[in-house]
């Protein structure tokens, strides 16, 4: 018998069974992602050909269709143009078009930053103050009041759409960012509470008595002493926040058409001629898949570290 | 520094009388403990006296000024917590300066002060140090230094020891010993363990269900409590205690237990009721041959220098504290009687102790 190693630790074995379980749910998981990015560097014609090409010449034509509107222009026109000035109007030139302005894309981009980051930090912060109250305080009626917050979470949120339609389009909050913001900070904020209150809870009630001890009041000992070590749980509940404000279809279909309108309702509405312009498409759902990426990058350490660890004997 | 002082002080939680109109002056510059076992109260008393629990009556006085409904923040006191609470997210050196922070100091004196207070507590290698990477020993510190940097009117400490091994825990009584005659700053102190309270105390208050039965120095406490709670919390073991079932009578100096008559000290005091209770510490016992109570061996404790022997008679278990030199076998026939005569007799119905001779 192999008594080299604890009992507790796994055997080689299923060490290496976990870790084919782990490459093969990557390598699903990551196809249509790579596909995507793919689509998005090839040409129009690449982008549908049959059998689809793995192997292809890349080109930056879906990125120039995504930022562009073009319009196709006959022969002798585009020859009496002066030469392209740089590289992308060559490009949409050996297309037979020219550039007629910047498409809505950055705009829209730009909506969804706004509204994506704006809740997310709406609901944390918010979610964060009501956590903390409900862990410290003696709130009448608390388990009641969890209950309900949690409650708003028992039906799809669309399926309020009606009401919340007619409620914007009276309030003046329908196609704004404003409305945006609080619509997704209303939806995200019962999980907030409730993920934060457990971490919350977890975070002995010493340290703030210690900071209050030293001199600051309460709300200081929060921000000072209290948010800091909730700092992995708020990195978890900004992570879950952001994913859904960020991905959000249905009622930015709904309430949003020109002034605050996101990225996603948007990006299925690039058309290109004779067909959808996937590489297009390809290129703005990549370029919409970044920020969640980079920004769960960011906050990864975060949920990894216990920062508490070790901090108080129990 | 400053004197602190708690006048009709109660705090009930619902229903609960957590604290029941305490009164007590704890003096300047004085290493006063409060011990009591747990659920008696001294942590509420403590929390109190800091602010981190608002009175439901009475009044705290700290110096002259009544602090009773002050925040925390306002009271000018330190607390060192059981679990320490340093903050984690932060190194030594920017836990000990966070209280000088908030009051505004300029940074060299920040600086300054706290190296200071690290040199004081032996800390000053480990100052950029994380809080996790530190031993008990050195947190506890650490936890000393953050209140120390302040200068605070009065310490404050629950149990700060409680969490430290054995070993850690006498260097640090020793160390917290000489850092008050260092300072001399006014200290409360809170624990469950008579040893601790003992040997750091300029005074002891015994708690129980919430009210303070005796507040003396450590020898009082010990060798004239003034209920039987105290007398039996206080010493390990405890004193022994046996049913008397007559009534004292004032100037009686002898008393008659199971037919057998015990001397006792002059009594100044009559006792309220017939049922009083005769107290004597293990080690005014002795074992004899020809007098005394009849009893047999039931259980044998050495503890070094000196043993421990539990004689089982018709009263009771007694314990006996004798040199190591007393052989007895376990069963074996004995009699147990006073070596002396610092006898207590406590009042049946008041659980007070009744003055006399020894005892007033």
């Amino acid at each position: 018998m192999d008594t080299s190693r604890s009992y507790l630790e796994p055997s080689s074995f299923s060490k290496k069974m976990a870790a084919a379980i782990i490459i093969v749910y990557a390598v699903i998981t990551l196809i249509p992602i790579s596909w995507m990015v793919m689509t998005s560097f090839k040409n129009v014609d690449s982008a549908i050909s049959y059998p689809p090409e793995v192997l292809f010449e890349p080109s930056l034509e879906g990125y120039v269709n995504l930022f562009t509107n073009r319009s196709r222009q006959s022969q002798e026109y585009l020859d009496s143009l002066p030469p392209p000035e740089n590289w992308y109007e060559e490009l949409v030139r050996s297309r037979e078009m020219v550039i007629t302005g910047p498409s809505k894309f950055l705009g829209r981009y730009s909506n969804s930053m706004i509204i994506g980051f704006g809740s997310t930090f709406a609901s944390v912060f918010l979610g964060a103050l009501a956590a903390y109250a409900f862990s410290r305080f003696r709130v009448p009626l608390k388990d009641d009041l969890l209950f309900f917050i949690l409650s708003t979470r028992m039906f799809p949120p669309i399926a309020v759409a009606v009401p919340i339609f007619i409620m914007y389009r009276k309030l003046g909050l329908g196609d704004t960012h404003l409305g945006m913001i609080i619509l997704y900070t209303v939806v995200n904020l019962s999980l907030a509470v409730w993920l934060l209150k457990g971490f919350m809870d977890e975070i002995p009630k010493e340290y703030e008595e210690a900071a209050m001890i030293d001199g600051y009041s309460r709300l200081q000992a929060f921000f000072k002493v209290v948010l800091p070590q909730a700092m992995t749980g708020i990195a978890a509940t900004a992570i879950f926040c952001m994913i859904f404000s960020w991905n959000e279809y249905a009622f930015a279909v709904l309430l949003t058409q020109f002034n605050a309108q996101t990225a996603p309702p948007f990006i299925p509405t690039i058309i290109g001629e004779g067909g959808l312009d996937w590489p297009a498409i390809g290129a703005g759902t990549t370029l919409f898949l970044l920020p969640v990426m980079i920004f769960t990058i960011i906050l990864r350490k975060h949920l990894l570290r216990g920062i508490t660890f070790g901090a108080v004997r129990k | 520094m400053s004197q602190i002082k708690i006048v009709n002080l109660q705090k009930s939680f619902g229903d609960f009388t957590a604290v029941k109109n305490s009164n007590l002056t704890i003096n300047d510059k004085e290493f006063f403990v409060l011990l009591g076992p747990s659920g008696c109260g001294k942590t509420t008393t403590l929390r109190m006296i800091a602010g981190l629990e608002l009175p439901t009556s009475g009044e705290i006085y700290l110096g002259d000024e009544e602090v009773g409904m002050l925040r925390a923040s306002e009271r000018d006191i330190a607390f060192v917590f059981q679990l320490f609470a340093l903050y984690p997210h932060m190194n030594v050196r920017n836990n000990l300066s966070f209280p000088l922070k908030m009051q505004g100091y300029k940074k060299s004196d920040i600086k300054n002060r706290v190296e200071e207070a690290a040199k004081l507590l032996r800390i000053d290698h480990i100052l950029n140090s994380n809080i996790s990477s530190l031993s008990g020993g050195d947190r506890q510190r650490v936890a000393l230094g953050r209140a120390l940097v302040r200068r605070p009117k009065a310490f404050l400490m629950d149990e700060p020891l409680g969490t430290l091994d054995a070993e850690f825990r006498e260097l640090m009584c020793l160390e917290l010993k000489k850092l008050h005659l260092d300072i001399g700053a006014t200290t409360v102190y809170v624990t469950h363990d008579q040893l601790e309270a003992m040997s750091l105390a300029d005074r002891i208050a015994v708690m129980d269900g919430g009210e303070i039965l005796q507040a003396d120095e450590p020898n009082i406490i010990y060798n004239k409590p003034k209920t039987k709670f105290v007398a039996s919390f206080i010493g390990s073991p405890g004193m022994n205690f046996f049913e008397v079932n007559e009534g004292i009578s004032k100037d009686q100096s002898f008393i008659n237990i199971e037919g057998a008559k015990f001397d006792i000290p002059k009594q100044l005091e009559e006792s309220n009721g017939s049922k009083n209770f005769f107290g004597i510490r293990p080690e005014n016992l002795t074992l004899s041959n020809n007098e005394g109570l009849k009893g047999s061996v039931f259980g044998l404790e050495y503890l070094g220098s000196r043993k421990i022997i539990t004689v089982k008679t018709s009263l009771g278990e007694i314990k006996v504290k004798t040199d190591i030199s007393v052989n007895v076998k376990l069963n074996e026939n004995v009699q147990v009687k006073p070596s002396n005569n610092n006898i207590i007799i406590f009042d049946g119905e008041t659980d007070k102790s009744l003055n006399s001779e020894f005892i007033n």
